[in-house]
């Protein structure tokens, strides 16, 4: 089943000056899909969402929603709208004139217009009476809920949203990204997200586009971004990561250059496909890395002194000094938590199969 | 301990309530008093009757009442359409510009209005900087452009110019950026946004403005008189007239509690309408 895109980008530039926020960005947007841009702040991610809801226009490059070249029609004429990071609601209208802003706009009857801001309401479940209300008597969530109500209203193509929940406490935030994607299945729109917080985008999204520096550096699922990182950018983007500089052996082995880094089993068929010479970067997730028994062993083997543990609510984390005075980041359930005590010298160990090479940098 | 804060309050607002009780509504109320009391008495002892009041009514001094609301309501009218785009541009467009624009207005204030408007007199009048110049260049033969209603509004529009254009800049000010890019967003053209985020949520600048501008113009007399030569007379007129000339200080005292009422109930009026606490998202 091949669908065609909603939205297209082809070649997308941006300049500001002399300054180049987007160098080229190419990106396919699909119909229903939940697309989390992501990115540190200075990545280019909100020139990119201004470009696309039309609030700038692109040096170059096109943008097509779906047959239609859209680049330079102004934000007013354009069948997308966004939910801003400050939500922008009008602070001189009451929650149901917010709402109906866009219908009023468009010229639907007051008894419509009325009757289409219910249902917003209900759908997402703030009681009826709150049409009269004003913004100021609303909470945080309750804002957020009439923000996304009046961009449905508009009953947008696409619906982009700038760090709509960056401003809430955590808890809050952690309940509407539920809601959002909740919200996202229930209408079947198309939503595209942008935030810094890559866990925002992992609870939320159907793909994930990493921006880095004006260049989109990696596109694709959660599972993908998580565990099969194109660069140390994304790996570390990601949170705790453990990363060694390696060197392919002629024993189709590795060597690390940095920490001693022990390959068991390197008899070729050991799933390390790096070429003799050729450079490397293993990564590995802390809550692969185990506490090795001394009867055990394991496809990659690192030696360490403990140096510190914290407590992560559900999870325990360690941290392990190899000889040569670098930092192992490993995290372990509280039930799995390790014995021992602080100082002792432990070996770590993890399989091949959670383990992931990145070539380049 | 919160008593004594509320008393301390009152304690630091007793001098300059003091102060305004003598300086601004003492004279307010002598004006009040004068204004019942018999026709050309110059002592407030005596039997009050409203004679000044019924002189007001039977000798047709509504014609200048009617002047000044009329020509104080042109000018703002004016000074509104023509202080918008430049109120907005200082307050979104201009930046750094804005601060000398600002200096520069404000500087204009620095010298007296007479002198000004006299200014303006020597550049419209006939043999003036326009007339003169254009007669030495072509050899038209006109007159000049004084001494009638369109330019006493021009010189109460030239005048007060300061006081809308601040007020609204200030109200332009506060209507948020991102609460235009949504309504942009949303699919409403300049002209709606003007009428459905810009007026409302500038709404506190432009009743200050439009006050502001409006009472001063109501009470202006350095306009009618200077440029327009009385060929009106305005209610200031008849009030320095009656106080002087006449030497009919009652009279003088009736004329400007009229003026004050209709203006007060005006500006009360104007005020309570527009609440400027809700607008500003500040009442619960």
């Amino acid at each position: 089943m091949d669908m065609k895109p909603v939205l297209r980008l082809k070649n997308i530039v941006k300049r500001f000056g002399e300054f180049v926020a987007l160098h080229g960005i190419d990106l396919d947007i699909e119909d229903g899909e939940f697309l989390t841009i992501v990115g540190p702040s200075g990545s280019g991610k909100t020139t990119l969402i201004r470009l696309l809801v039309g609030m700038d226009n692109p040096t170059e490059g096109e943008i097509w929603l779906r047959d239609k070249r859209i680049d330079t029609v102004p934000a007013n004429a354009r069948p997308t709208c966004m939910v801003f990071q400050s939500l922008a609601l009008f602070p001189h209208r009451s929650v149901g004139e917010n709402i109906e802003f866009p219908l009023k706009i468009r010229g639907v009857s007051k008894t419509k217009r009325k009757q289409r801001a219910l249902e917003l309401l209900e759908l997402l479940r703030l009681p009826e009476h709150y049409y009269s209300k004003r913004i100021n008597q609303c909470s945080g969530g309750e804002r957020q809920r009439v923000a996304l109500a009046r961009a449905l209203a508009f009953d947008p193509e696409i619906l982009f949203f700038d760090e709509p929940l960056s401003a809430l406490d955590y808890r809050l935030r952690k309940t509407l990204e539920k809601e959002l994607k909740d919200l996202h299945e229930r209408t079947g729109k198309t939503f595209v997200y942008i935030t810094h917080s890559l866990e925002e985008a992992m609870v939320m999204s159907d793909r994930i586009a990493i921006m880095r520096s004006g260049r989109l550096e990696q596109v694709t699922d959660a599972e993908g971004i998580y565990a099969r990182p194109v660069s140390r950018f994304v790996a570390e983007f990601m949170g705790e990561v453990n990363l060694f500089d390696i060197e392919g052996t002629a024993q189709g082995s590795v060597r690390s250059k940095g920490v001693e880094v022990h390959v068991n089993g390197a008899n070729g068929d050991n799933g390390v496909d790096l070429a003799p010479g050729e450079t490397a970067t293993l990564m590995v997730r802390p809550e692969f890395v185990r506490f090795l028994k001394s009867t055990e062993t394991n496809d990659f083997v690192v030696k360490g002194l403990l140096r510190a543990e914290y407590a992560l609510g559900s999870r325990m984390q360690y941290l392990v000094e190899a000889a040569d005075g670098s930092h192992l980041t490993v995290e372990k359930l509280r039930e799995d938590r390790y014995t021992g005590a602080i100082g002792d010298e432990v070996v770590l160990g993890w399989d091949i199969d959670h383990t992931h090479f990145i070539r380049g940098d | 301990m919160e008593r004594l804060d509320n008393k301390l309050g009152m304690l630091n607002a007793l001098p300059i309530f003091f102060v305004l009780m003598l300086s601004f509504l003492a004279p307010l109320i002598v004006v009040a008093a004068f204004s019942v009391m018999p026709q050309k008495v110059f002592s407030l002892f005596n039997a009050p009757d409203f004679s000044a009041y019924m002189t007001i009514v039977e000798q047709g001094y509504w014609r200048s009442l009617v002047w000044s609301l009329g020509m104080a309501f042109a000018s703002t009218a004016v000074l509104f359409i023509l202080c918008w785009p430049l109120a907005f541009a200082m307050a979104k467009v201009f930046g750094r510009f804005t601060l000398i624009l600002t200096i520069a207005v404000v500087v204009s204030l620095f010298v007296s209005e007479n002198i000004r408007l006299f200014g303006w007199i020597l550049t419209l009048m006939k043999g003036g900087l326009i007339e003169g110049h254009l007669r030495a260049l072509f050899g038209t033969e006109m007159d000049g452009v004084l001494y009638n209603v369109p330019v006493i509004v021009f010189g109460l529009v030239y005048v007060y110019f300061p006081f809308m254009l601040f007020p609204l800049a200030q109200g332009i000010s506060m209507v948020p950026d991102d609460a235009r890019q949504a309504a942009t967003d949303l699919g409403a053209s300049r002209w709606r946004i003007l009428w459905e985020i810009d007026l409302p949520l500038a709404a506190p600048g432009i009743v200050v403005g439009s006050l502001l501008s409006f009472v001063l113009a109501a009470g202006a007399l350095a306009e009618s008189k200077l440029l327009g030569g009385q060929v009106v007379i305005v209610m200031a007129d008849e009030v320095e007239t009656a106080f002087t000339y006449g030497q009919d200080w009652p009279l003088g005292s009736a004329l400007s509690m009229v003026l004050i009422a209709i203006i007060g109930t005006l500006a009360i009026f104007g005020v309570s309408k527009v609440d400027l606490d809700r607008i500003m998202g500040r009442k619960r």
